[in-house]
């Protein structure tokens, strides 16, 4: 299969290097490339100075709340004789998103190299990457490239004679959305419901089976192993002092050519979507993008001028996430549209936090209201109410993710939702 | 709640009361201390986990900016908790508002209506006018074990339950099913749940979600008069308070003893005692006057039987291991003026299988089925498998046995053969005398537990007839012949009991309260752990 094709502005050196490659996911193919270098290197390194190095870089958490990641492993404790764990949450579940897929797809090894180093640097004696359930193609390229990689002593009680070793599990998911919250991954390894829990305990005092555990994103992890080979400030050349490096991201929707691209942070939002995308068909315009995947509060085509970087998508109102914009042009019914998420959201609540399991039901009943033509003026002042009860209140974000552009939907475009109201039809789109 | 005196203590104020409270507990415990209600579903002080999942015990934290879930939150010196904040009531409010989102209101019908801790909290936040425009869901009810229903739309998925089978009982069998507004609580499919201890989970429901089918549509929490009392269906002692309505037993439920039960109980217990309404009773003293039994009223009963007491010397007698103690007090003491041998007193104690609740040890469903043969034990009756066919031609003395298991030639030949009994078996019309007692629920008196602790229970049904505690009895018949005076008291009786039984000097009626307390207890001792 053919990697769809790639734009001048697109910097495809980094971790998108090799998509594409068939021979890339094989053993010898990624030894070919240059793979597993850099864990020679961090075998010979001291935890402690792997974790320098990746907090020099500056890398941030790829898989939404953008923390840092040296910052997020020096949490872990000093290593006794309780075990540690590295849990790679591989859930990608975010509508919108589908970077992890592709990274998995192509480059195993990087992922695995990513993951032996990040264990080393956090002692962790076994990783888990807990595969969402439907990627059943990523889970049998995984499995392959794990077992090739234990064959081959990258895994296993002594990797490449260093004396130390750690073991990696591929746990597959049985699909739900929640299983990506780290919590809930963390309980659904452990054979429980995918339920998130209250915080703290951080995973990093108790984590998987109650032992310290950090929780890292497949592409934060996949980015390691060249921080590890050409060191801090070769990857601080990217982005910004906040958001250094490249980041894939996920284009969809109305798109002229959707796609993931890996690009350097700090590109303007609307230039990944008219020059790295081609813009949207048949010369519509744009008329509201999810700038992070669904959950993130949406931009207005004149708020597309903001750099996408951690800071500069906060700064616009919204937030990177899982850098997963979903370009809406103007046949999009804005009601519509977020009644589709506002179910999203309901049908994936685990159910624990009453404001959630029947709040974000209750939002989505009230859109398919006044999407069907039934609504009333006064259901939006009462989905504000829902949206203000429902944030900030719950044990995780599940809730505050449909708030997030359900209310910058009614603060923008409040005339939208008030004229399908009144005309009991959508009279915005065409 | 953790031992205060083990730690150390930290202080807080809650609504501007300042209270202490150890280091390791949390915000709700302590406002409980400061008599703070913070409402709640989830947390339950029995049940091990605290998921702080029904968000409605949230408060405010000085210097935090989120509200907090106050079950979960630890205590810390200095904190400042307000649980009447504008915001933290918003709050509650709106989780209330969530709740009934999908619940059915049914009210009028639910079996809960009245100790509803939904209902409860829906009045106190006040909202008369829902906002809901929109068709609620039907989920429909589902038998989950042999006698409990599940009414799903009334459900608020707190988890009680089934973290009670999981942490408590220790059985898996339990789930939360589905998720998001359509979660349920369920078994695994085709199997049921099956465990002696599975009632406890219709008691920890706040709703009418689970709810006993023997107890369905039969009263209303308001109709029903609540008395502390002490199961009587094995020799664990559980507390237990019965439910009582038109002078039956409706249900039991357990009533929290740190010590013995904590906040539960078994289900036989809880079945063994409904049944108990069951029987023929002896509601007037009978006495046999030329061959036939003839009613009287007490005096006569007790003249013309300390008539024929008086030329009677030795015997052999059978008591109930579940007559109080105060009973058996006396009537040893009758025993011992009649010159019966201390060894010719027996007792039999019903057996059944062990059922230990592995969370919380202490209450185990005993081998013995009984409540008192510690007490018989202590007053030296002797623990037989089946009792000694009575001597022929010489007095037989029954106190509370049934008889019921007796063979129909028992007793023919006894000389003479006084039944105090609350039931009238076969057997026991062969009495020369029937003085009618109450049942355990129908007076005042002690119990003595498998470990030594003895409890008081209350009354809490009329007698039939003109039916009286043992010891009142007994007490009057020794007042004939001159052996102090007639018993009007339960804690009189109690009193005189411990005065004359060395063994029995620590106990005190005010002390044993509603917690007990135990024969090896120093003076200074505590009875029982403070209630919730």
């Amino acid at each position: 299969m053919a990697f769809p094709e790639t734009h001048e502005r697109e910097t495809r050196t980094l971790l998108s290097r090799h998509m594409g490659e068939e021979e890339a996911r094989t053993l010898d193919g990624w030894r070919e490339r240059g793979g597993y270098g850099a864990l020679e290197k961090a075998l010979e390194m001291e935890p402690d100075e792997i974790v320098t190095t990746v907090k020099e870089s500056g890398l941030r958490g790829r898989g939404g709340a953008g923390f840092p990641t040296g910052v997020k492993w020096s949490f872990m404790p000093e290593k006794g004789d309780d075990p540690h764990y590295l849990a790679c949450n591989a859930d990608e579940s975010e509508p919108g998103a589908f970077k992890d897929r592709e990274l998995m797809r192509w480059t195993p090894h990087l992922l695995i190299e990513g993951c032996v180093i990040a264990a080393r640097a956090i002692q962790a004696e076994h990783v888990y990457v807990y595969v969402r359930g439907e990627f059943f193609e990523v889970i049998r390229i995984l499995n392959r490239a794990v077992t090739d990689a234990y064959e081959a002593g990258y895994l296993g009680e002594d990797i490449l004679g260093s004396g130390w070793g750690c073991d990696l599990t591929v746990h597959v998911g049985a699909g739900a959305y929640i299983a990506g919250e780290e919590t809930g991954m963390l309980s659904s390894i452990a054979d429980g419901r995918a339920e998130p829990r209250i915080k703290p305990p951080f995973p990093a005092q108790s984590g998987l089976f109650g032992d310290p555990t950090t929780v890292n994103n497949v592409e934060t992890l996949s980015s390691v192993p060249m921080i590890l080979d050409n060191g801090a400030d070769w990857y601080r050349q990217w982005g910004s002092d906040d958001s250094p490096g490249t980041k894939l991201w996920c284009c969809s929707g109305h798109l002229n050519r959707p796609g993931n691209y890996e690009l350097e942070l700090g590109m303007p939002l609307k230039d990944i979507i008219h020059d790295v995308c081609g813009g949207v068909p048949e010369g519509r315009q744009v008329r509201a993008v999810f700038p992070g995947g669904s959950s993130t509060p949406i931009l207005s085509r004149d708020e597309l001028d903001c750099e996408t970087t951690y800071e500069g998508l906060s700064e616009a109102g919204s937030a990177l996430g899982t850098a997963s914009p979903i370009v809406m042009d103007e046949s999009t019914c804005i009601v519509r549209a977020m009644r589709r998420v506002a179910h999203f959201y309901a049908h994936e609540s685990c159910g624990q936090c009453v404001q959630c399991r029947e709040g974000t039901a209750w939002v989505t009943k009230i859109l398919e209201r006044i999407e069907r033509g039934g609504g009333e003026m006064e259901d939006l002042d009462t989905l504000y109410d829902l949206c203000e009860q429902m944030t900030g209140k719950t044990i995780c974000v599940l809730a505050d993710s449909v708030v997030f552009p359900l209310e910058s939907s009614l603060d923008k475009f409040r005339d939208e939702y008030e004229a399908h109201i009144k005309h009991d039809r959508c009279t915005a789109t065409a | 709640m953790p031992e205060e005196e083990n730690s150390d203590l930290v202080s807080l104020t809650i609504d501007g009361v300042e209270v202490q409270v150890s280091e390791d507990s949390t915000v709700i415990e302590a406002a409980e201390k400061a008599g703070v209600v913070v409402p709640h579903y989830c947390y339950h002080p029995g049940i091990p986990t605290r998921p702080a999942q029904c968000r409605v015990c949230l408060v405010e934290v000085e210097g935090q900016d989120k509200l907090q879930p106050s079950c979960k939150l630890p205590v810390q010196d200095g904190m400042e908790v307000h649980t009447d904040s504008d915001d933290a009531e918003l709050a509650r409010k709106s989780v209330i508002e969530f709740l009934l989102v999908n619940h059915p209101l049914d009210c009028p019908i639910c079996d809960a209506a009245g100790q509803c801790m939904l209902q409860d909290y829906a009045f106190e936040t006040g909202q008369l006018q829902s906002r809901l425009n929109e068709e609620k869901l039907v989920m429909g009810r589902d038998r989950i074990a042999d006698d409990i229903l599940y009414f799903a739309d009334r459900c608020i998925i707190c988890t009680r339950c089934v973290r009670f089978m999981r942490e408590v009982a220790q059985d898996d069998s339990l789930v939360v099913a589905q998720r998001g507004d359509r979660a349920y609580i369920d078994t695994f499919p085709d199997e049921d749940l099956d465990n002696p201890f599975q009632g406890n989970i219709v008691d920890v429901c706040p709703v009418g979600a689970l709810v006993h089918e023997d107890y369905l549509f039969k009263a209303r929490a308001w109709d029903m008069d609540k008395t502390p009392s002490i199961c009587p269906g094995c020799s664990n002692g559980c507390n237990v308070t019965l439910d009582t309505k038109e002078n039956q037993i409706v249900r039991l439920k357990p009533r929290y003893n740190g010590e013995v039960n904590s906040y539960w109980m078994c289900d036989y217990g809880r079945k063994h005692l409904v049944m108990g309404n069951r029987g023929v009773r002896t509601e007037v003293p009978l006495v046999r006057q030329g061959g036939e039994l003839e009613p009287m009223d007490w005096s006569d009963a007790l003249a013309a039987v300390g008539e024929r007491l008086g030329g009677i010397e030795g015997g052999s007698a059978v008591v109930s291991p579940d007559a109080c103690n105060e009973s058996l007090h006396y009537f040893r003491r009758l025993l011992d003026t009649l010159g019966v041998p201390a060894d010719a007193g027996s007792y039999r104690v019903e057996q059944g299988e062990e059922h230990t609740l592995p969370g919380f040890p202490k209450l185990t469903l005993r081998e013995d089925r009984a409540a008192n043969g510690t007490g018989a034990d202590l007053f030296g009756f002797r623990r037989v498998e089946s009792w000694p066919e009575p001597e022929p031609g010489a007095p037989l003395f029954v106190l509370q046995e049934t008889l019921r298991e007796a063979p129909e030639s028992y007793a023919e030949d006894a000389s003479f053969f006084l039944y105090l009994g609350s039931h009238l078996s076969p057997a026991a019309r062969r009495a020369d005398a029937v003085l009618p007692v109450t049942t355990f629920a129908e007076m005042a008196g002690t119990f003595t537990n498998h470990e030594g602790r003895v409890q008081r229970f209350q009354k809490a049904l009329q007698p039939p007839g003109i039916a009286r505690p043992a010891w009142m009895v007994l007490s009057g018949l020794l007042a004939r012949s001159g052996d102090g005076s007639p018993v009007l008291d339960a804690a009189d009786a109690f009193g005189e009991m411990t005065d004359e039984r060395p063994e029995m000097a620590v106990l005190n009626w005010g002390r044993v309260g509603l917690k007990g307390q135990t024969l090896d207890s120093g003076a200074g001792a505590e009875a029982g752990a403070g209630a919730r």
